[in-house]
């Protein structure tokens, strides 16, 4: 009689030819995944490619030092860099102490059973993912309450972008303080500090630069965003240097969408070259905010 | 100090233990740095209920001279005409076409760059890897959209492949917002597929599995629900997109029944609407409100749906 073992196969019979990891189903399978991989890169190298080549002409000194003009001849992009830099940082000391605040609130002090705390982790985790233009007409509607006529002003551009990237900001906080171990905490309350001391000089410092990093990246993103601010009517004809958190504003980002939209190509071309700017910014910081995770980061 | 000493009297009566006498001394100004926290995080539920009330309040105005019905099922959008109409679904047309452009680039490329990211690179090829895919998120939007315009449309859809598309098209829009959200797909399906236990490759692996059967039938399914809500938040963001469809897509809010068409989005409306001074108070001003809340309330939908997955997948193992 033939026992079970018989009908059973031998452990190498399938392997010849379509099981093994070098099956032609598995090269296959392994080449179209590093297709995907490799199409983005493409696609990145072509889009950085052709935006270098169709602005390197007008890359030149005007871009930094002169006014939006009629002609694309004399036109520059001296107001919006410096309107970007106004926005980015009334938006940085707007944004970074509230956003760590509620990040120490949540992760230190509050208590995870009540509800209150979880609607405010479930609220932040959706408003991460709120369209950036609902907060344009949060900050217009807003505006509009307190009666302001003039509703392109700096602090009300900050105010769209502050709270836009705020849910960022407290995530990534929440993440390097819970990377600070356990043990540092008990430590500092057995030599008898509070908890606040305890969060102060110890968990705070040893969390700085995961909150630098998270930051930066952050601030990164309200740097290139320009949705919110289209809403509250950046895209304007501003020729003067924005001076103060009331004054008139436009930013990069709105100069090279109006620049896009002109039908003239020496307008796109600016409109290249105030991209590879702002594309060369955001590779800075985004290479800075690396350098300080690599750096400073302390492994526990 | 005092406040130790005093606390310790009535403590010390019979039936309550003695208070540590290593409690310190009090701190009254904690407190007030306690509740300054607290209301940091208090204001981010202020944000969620300032943005209802914001998109609420206008709308209540719009929906007072229009009736919802016609505004959701009216199909025609002509808000600055003099005979205006409010029907929304060219706009939401509009936006169907370049999410779902979006999503047939963004879910397979997303995946399968999960998958060889999780499944096959090693760490240290993945560390090189992950950082070049997430400058994809990272590059602005209005950049993508000026790409969008002048090389996908422009030059390969209608020079190189011959398309016979004008100066814009949903096509355009959607196939560059579709890498735009390749790294959110791609990065939140990872995670859920590193979460996959390694016990159950091996277990894969000794039933005589190769990495591509266990990358497709173990570790797939298993991790199906970080799959979902990383496919959902592309959705989200798809939704939400601006400056792609407002710059590629075109403005003409028309129903669209073709990818080579162009058409308005929600957002391409909102954005479009902003750029001309609308009056407060007026129905332009309040017809923008009204479109924003139609567009909260869809991402805010499909947020909740992605979030509870992610539970999911987070509670699994």
């Amino acid at each position: 009689m033939r026992s079970i073992v018989d009908t059973v196969q031998p452990l190498g019979h399938r392997r010849s030819k379509y099981s093994g990891e070098k099956s032609p189903t598995s090269l296959i399978f392994l080449l179209l995944i590093w297709a995907c991989l490799a199409f983005s890169f493409l696609f990145l190298v072509v889009l950085i490619v052709t935006t270098i080549i169709d602005g390197s002409n007008k890359f030149t000194s005007t871009l930094f030092t002169e006014y939006p003009a009629s002609s694309p001849e004399r036109a520059g992009a001296r107001p919006a860099i410096l309107g970007s830099v106004w926005v980015i940082a009334t938006t940085a000391v707007l944004t970074i102490p509230l956003g760590v605040a509620a990040a120490v609130h949540l992760e230190e002090f509050a208590d995870k059973k009540l509800w209150i705390n979880r609607v405010i982790e479930l609220n932040v985790q959706n408003l991460a993912a709120v369209p950036a233009i609902v907060y344009g007409l949060l900050a217009l509607a807003f505006l509009t309450l307190l009666g302001v006529q003039n509703k392109n002003i700096v602090i009300g551009g900050a105010l769209a972008l502050s709270l836009l990237i705020l849910p960022v900001i407290i995530i990534s906080t929440r993440e390097a303080i819970r990377s600070v171990p356990l043990e540092i905490r008990q430590g500092s309350m057995a030599l008898g500090a509070s908890k606040w001391q305890t969060v102060w000089r110890q968990v705070l410092p040893a969390s700085v630069p995961g909150i630098a990093t998270g930051s930066i990246l952050a601030l990164s993103r309200a740097l290139g965003e320009a949705a919110p601010l289209l809403v509250l009517g950046a895209l304007v004809f501003v020729s003067f240097d924005p001076n103060g958190i009331l004054s008139g504003f436009t930013t990069m980002p709105i100069q090279i969408f109006n620049w896009t939209g002109r039908p003239q190509a020496g307008f796109q071309e600016l409109a290249a070259a105030a991209s590879i700017l702002l594309l060369g910014l955001l590779v800075l910081m985004n290479g800075l905010a690396i350098y300080i995770r690599n750096r400073f980061q302390t492994r526990w | 100090m005092t406040a130790v000493q005093e606390k310790g009297g009535p403590a010390s009566a019979p039936g309550r233990p003695a208070p540590s006498p290593f409690k310190g001394k009090k701190r009254p100004g904690e407190a007030i740095i306690i509740l300054v926290l607290r209301l940091a995080a208090v204001v981010t539920v202020l944000t969620t209920i300032g943005i209802l009330l914001a998109l609420l309040i206008p709308s209540l105005g719009f929906f007072r001279e229009v009736p919802v019905t016609e505004f959701l099922f009216g199909d025609r959008w002509s808000p600055r005409f003099a005979d205006a109409s409010f029907g929304v679904l060219p706009l939401i047309s509009a936006t169907l076409w370049t999410t779902g452009i979006a999503l047939l680039i963004a879910v397979p490329l997303g995946l399968g760059a999960a998958v060889l990211l999780s499944e096959y690179a090693s760490p240290r090829l993945r560390r090189i890897l992950k950082p070049i895919l997430e400058i994809l998120a990272g590059v602005p939007t209005v950049v993508y959209g000026y790409f969008a315009l002048t090389f996908v449309q422009a030059t390969v859809l209608r020079e190189w492949v011959g398309l016979d598309t004008g100066a814009f098209s949903v096509l355009a829009a959607g196939l560059v917002m579709g890498v735009m959200i390749v790294p959110t797909v791609a990065s939140i399906s990872e995670d859920a597929m590193s979460a996959v236990p390694g016990a159950l490759r091996q277990g894969s692996a000794a039933l005589g599995a190769n990495r591509m059967q266990t990358s497709m039938r173990v570790v797939f399914p298993a991790a199906l629900s970080g799959i979902v809500a990383a496919i959902v938040l592309g959705v989200s963001r798809a939704v939400g997109e601006t400056m792609i469809v407002a710059l590629a897509a075109g403005s003409q809010a028309r129903v669209v029944g073709n990818p080579l068409e162009q058409g308005q989005t929600m957002t391409g409306f909102i954005a479009n609407a902003a750029l001309g001074d609308s009056r407060v108070g007026s129905i332009e001003y309040d017809t923008l409100f009204a479109v924003g809340l139609l567009l909260f309330l869809i991402t805010l939908l499909v947020n909740f749906i992605s979030i509870r997955f992610v539970r999911r997948f987070r509670e699994a193992y």
